[in-house]
């Protein structure tokens, strides 16, 4: 009896209205196809989506929490990257 | 009764759904992972919503006054008539995946001939099901797949789950002489038919997963006639248990 572990896969589901693909939660799985089924019947049975996205999670890389400071509190300061200088002329709907 | 032929017929479709989504369902919390226990216990689920359909079905065509409940918690062991191959116990992994895949690849076709059914209710069960029905065709396949064509332990157990299950295939198509009236009519397809499409599933899942079809013809029956082997009193004894202890009682 072997006792290798599957590999992690993340799971992202597109919900009927939703424009785009939401992470969901992860799940084991020994390769893709069993990967987008196992999601299949662990996040979608009750209709929660109709597009499933799934990604090897050694594939994903992420930030890393200790450098949250250098990479997102410079922005906090940055009050001008938001477009909100500008006069919108009266005659302008659907903002 | 007027259309004895039909209520057998779609008595023993749900009996087939029944008794099988019993077994898969004694997976539930044993499953060798969280999301492989999920995926039986949801076809078990679909299967058990099928036998629904089917009972209440033959309940309206036995004009008896039951319903899907009475059918399927009231009635003796001999009054079962699923085929034999949906009562055997679950054994490992490898046993149920075989077993299952064996029962996908014929109610598929099965399903699919049915939508055209000439009766109407039959046609509409049947579109409702085949999507479920796919979905475990897939599913089993994959895993005969991965397991026949995987490690040197999984290809034996599964070789051994096939060289085992193979006796009670024969069986599934199994065809009274009182649903050839059926065939006639336009309400069911010719068992040969659906043979023959089975028969193409099951080579090429067995080729591409490297599993050798037993040589061996020796093949089981009885199921369909009531004669069931000693496996299914055992899982009628947990599944009436709580309607013959409390008559009537609802959840």
């Amino acid at each position: 009896m072997s006792n290798k572990e599957w590999p992690l896969w993340e799971v992202f589901i597109r919900s009927k209205q939703g424009l785009n693909h939401k992470h969901v939660g992860s799940l084991r799985a020994a390769d893709a196809t069993l990967a987008l089924e196992n999601a299949r019947d662990v996040y979608t049975r009750r209709s929660e989506g109709i597009s499933i996205w799934v990604v090897e999670s050694n594939y994903i890389h992420a930030s890393d929490p200790s450098d949250a400071d250098s990479f997102f509190e410079p922005s906090d300061t940055k009050v001008y990257r938001h477009p909100t200088f500008y006069e919108v002329p009266d005659g302008v709907k659907h903002m | 009764m007027k259309n004895e032929a039909l209520y057998n017929y779609v008595l023993h479709m749900g009996d087939d759904s029944l008794v099988l989504g019993q077994r898969l369902g004694e997976w539930c919390g044993h499953g060798p992972i969280l999301e492989e226990d999920i995926a039986m216990t949801n076809i078990s689920l679909d299967l058990i919503g099928q036998a629904m359909s089917l009972l209440d079905y033959a309940a309206e065509i036995e004009r008896q006054g039951k319903d899907h409940d009475a059918l399927a918690y009231l009635r003796f062991e001999n009054q079962y008539r699923n085929v034999l191959l949906v009562e055997q116990p679950n054994g490992d992994f490898a046993d149920t995946m075989m077993r299952q895949f064996l029962f996908d690849a014929f109610r598929k076709p099965l399903y699919e001939k049915l939508t055209a059914s000439s009766d109407a209710q039959i046609a509409a069960i049947a579109e409702k099901s085949l999507k479920e029905t796919r979905y475990h065709l897939k599913h089993t396949s994959e895993w005969i797949i991965r397991l026949g064509d995987g490690t040197d332990e999984s290809h034996d157990r599964a070789q051994k789950a096939l060289d085992n299950l193979w006796r009670y295939t024969n069986e599934l198509f199994y065809e009274t002489e009182e649903a050839k009236s059926l065939v006639m009519a336009g309400i069911v397809p010719p068992m040969s038919e659906i043979k023959i499409l089975w028969k193409q599933t099951v080579e090429a899942v067995f080729t591409e997963a490297t599993l050798v079809i037993p040589t061996n013809n020796w093949q089981f029956e009885g199921g369909r006639r009531g004669v069931h082997s000693e496996h299914l009193g055992y899982l009628l004894a947990e599944l009436q248990y709580m309607q013959r202890a409390y008559p009537n009682m609802k959840w």
